[in-house]
């Protein structure tokens, strides 16, 4: 009797607690709007499993940098060996180190998926058009932090990778070679450079990047979710005032999502102990050796989630051409929002034109990033043309194919069947 | 292996070698075992007899190595620790910087990491790809680092042996000489299957210097795989108990 009075009485202190600080910051506030009282589509499929996962993948970042950093050298002299030092004396530093070289691949894999999952099923389209915009803001800040991150190991491929990014700056008219100088800090790549990517690396990105994903979660629930059949649940509401095709977020995707982080965790495990360089896609074999300033590499190649822009840019003869052509890829991505004249939203509604002209760019986009990592060739180089010109054909021709379209009456409510 | 099907290998490997510049082309595979602890102590043995007087390996301890290879403190300071005076000191050399730059045109590189950055395959067809060249600066060349400036070193070992170049002509119908083999010119100390162990073990010891955590790695792996297979089945049945009530 005695422990039930103990238990009762527990309680009833955090009760007490979590009402002093309710009537002083709004915690239940939050947490009924975002979690427990935002109301999600029923109908989620597959796809929408990918925006949790790369909110889980940016909190391992942040969790395994902090930790890089505490004993991560940002100096020309010492940044390779301290690098070395992690992998081989500190306790668990190569797992950390590890974790935190293949989550920068698995970032812009979810996040590719997560933008393919938006343009299947338009939740690009009025009126999430800033969700999406903020989302390329975070994709824009992805990249950045990933360029600078890349040069902090300091190996070839981080200065010589370095070196070709920061010299695209001067193919900018007039400007050009002052900027690209301004970036480094120095007339080439240099210990400068180095500690203030580390910066930019370790504080600045990481905050705008916080920054934009608040507010692209905030700007999400504002509007709502779209889901795979393009249908605004907010339509048809109960008399309660709950859409009758939403579910509380928490606990129903909350519950939902976990699965999928453990599916993602086995997959990400499975690379990060049995193939953490991932055949030197990851990380690059020409990176195991110490940047050396004098001694330019036969073959320079971005990681992976580059090479797509990294084939549009040596796809033109011209230098500043290929820069703004590589910028127009992104631009485009931002325009989508109006470019998309089609009657209906998903994929699931829209016609034949849409779902081939999709694939092509789906290909076009895969086979980029292919050609990316080849070297130059002749041959190469025709295919990343041909492929660039689908790349933008995608999105240029758009406001016309997406109106002649032939698409299919869309339900009233989502479709859903119970498993 | 016997010389003729060593000469066989090398007359098929060649030319893909030379086409290519010496990069990507058709390389021979090591076929090393890092999980070898013996294989490993013998490369251990080889690297710091052959290899440690001019290379460094400036990240790798003595003590680690002991450690992994299950090699005593005692064994260690009388067998490896030979330019070291405290079993925790990395893999220096003794030779000074400008000597070597004055002796080789450069310092030799630091072997941590040779095996990240080269590949396991290059290295053990490296090692077995030197022929006698009188042109070249110590008197011997290999396939696939041409006009390299370091020594055969381990002649003694393999003997020496000469290239069988012949002309060929490309696409574009130009004429190159390419070699296309081997020939023995002198015996040396080991037979070819001998030399072959020395230089896997050797490739072997380079594999595991540059990542020694590389076997627990994949142990642990196992064991946070199947600890997250259990997690999942978990976190799928809680996910159908809740999603119950969705129609």
């Amino acid at each position: 009797m005695a422990q039930v009075g103990v238990i009762d009485r527990l309680s009833q202190s955090l009760k007490s607690i979590g009402y002093w600080v309710d009537v002083r910051f709004p915690i239940g506030k939050m947490w009924r709007e975002h979690m427990a009282e935002y109301y999600a589509p029923k109908n989620f499929n597959f796809w929408y499993y990918f925006g949790s996962l790369a909110l889980v993948v940016l909190v391992l970042q942040i969790v395994t940098g902090i930790f890089l950093t505490m004993n991560y050298k940002p100096s020309a002299a010492d940044a390779f060996a301290s690098v070395e030092y992690i992998m081989r004396d500190v306790p668990w530093g190569w797992l950390i180190r590890y974790m935190h070289a293949v989550g920068a691949s698995f970032f812009f894999i979810t996040v590719y998926l997560h933008m393919f999952r938006g343009l299947m099923y338009g939740s690009y389209r009025r009126p999430r058009e800033l969700v999406w915009i903020l989302g390329m803001f975070i994709y824009l800040a992805l990249m950045a932090e990933a360029f600078m991150g890349y040069l902090l190991p300091w190996g070839q491929m981080s200065y010589w990778g370095a070196q070709v990014i920061v010299s695209l700056f001067g193919a900018i008219p007039v400007i050009g070679d002052g900027l690209s100088e301004w970036i480094r800090g120095d007339y080439y790549i240099s210990d400068i450079t180095l500690n203030r990517f580390f910066s930019f690396h370790v504080i600045a990105v990481p905050l705008i990047l916080l920054a934009l994903v608040v507010m692209h979660i905030l700007a999400l629930h504002e509007v709502g979710s779209l889901n795979p059949d393009g249908v605004e649940i907010k339509k048809k509401k109960g008399p309660d005032g709950i859409p009758l095709d939403g579910i509380p977020f928490h606990p129903y995707y909350t519950v939902k999502d976990i699965v999928g982080v453990a599916v993602f965790a086995m997959a990400f495990c499975a690379i990060v102990f049995f193939a953490p360089e991932f055949f030197g896609m990851f990380l690059e074999h020409a990176n195991f050796e110490p940047a050396d300033p004098l001694k330019t590499p036969d073959h320079i190649a971005p990681v992976w989630y580059f090479t797509p822009f990294y084939a549009i840019l040596r796809a033109i003869p011209n230098k500043l051409g290929g820069v703004v052509l590589m910028g127009m890829a992104i631009v485009m991505l931002f325009l989508l929002p109006w470019l998309d004249r089609s009657p209906v939203r998903s994929i699931r509604y829209k016609g034949l034109i849409f779902k081939i002209a999709l694939t092509i760019f789906a290909i076009s986009f895969v086979m980029l990033g292919y050609l990316g990592l080849q070297p130059a060739t002749p041959t190469f180089v025709m295919f990343a043309r041909v492929c660039t010109f689908l790349y933008f054909g995608f999105f240029i021709f758009m406001p016309f194919y997406s109106r002649w379209d032939k698409t299919k009456p869309v339900p009233d409510r989502v479709t859903f069947h119970h498993e | 292996m016997n010389r003729l099907a060593w000469f066989l290998i090398f007359a098929l490997a060649a030319p893909g070698v030379l086409a290519s510049g010496g990069e990507g082309g058709l390389m021979l595979s090591a076929h090393n075992d890092v999980g070898n602890i013996s294989s490993l102590q013998r490369g251990a043995r080889n690297f710091v007899n052959y290899c440690l007087g001019c290379h460094s390996a400036k990240f790798v301890r003595y003590n680690r190595v002991a450690r992994d290879l299950g090699i005593t403190e005692s064994d260690l300071a009388e067998n490896l620790m030979w330019t070291a005076e405290k079993p925790h000191e990395t893999m220096q050399v003794a030779m000074p910087a400008a000597d070597s730059t004055r002796w080789f045109g450069r310092v030799p590189p630091d072997m941590s990491l040779i095996a990240r950055s080269r590949g396991v395959d290059w290295l053990y067809t490296y090692l077995k790809s030197f022929y006698v060249d009188e042109g070249a600066t110590f008197g011997s060349n290999n396939i696939v680092l041409p006009g390299l400036t370091m020594p055969n070193v381990l002649w003694q070992l393999e003997g020496t042996k000469e290239a069988i170049v012949e002309e060929t002509v490309d696409h574009d119908g130009n004429k190159h000489d390419t070699i296309v083999g081997f020939r023995a010119l002198t015996a040396g100390t080991m037979s070819e299957e001998e030399f072959d162990h020395f230089v896997t073990d050797l490739v072997n010891f380079l594999d595991y210097m540059g990542e020694p955590m590389q076997l627990k790695r994949q142990s642990l792996g196992i064991r946070v795989i199947a600890y997250l297979l259990v997690f999942f089945l978990l976190a799928l049945a809680l996910k159908k108990e809740f999603w119950k009530d969705v129609h």
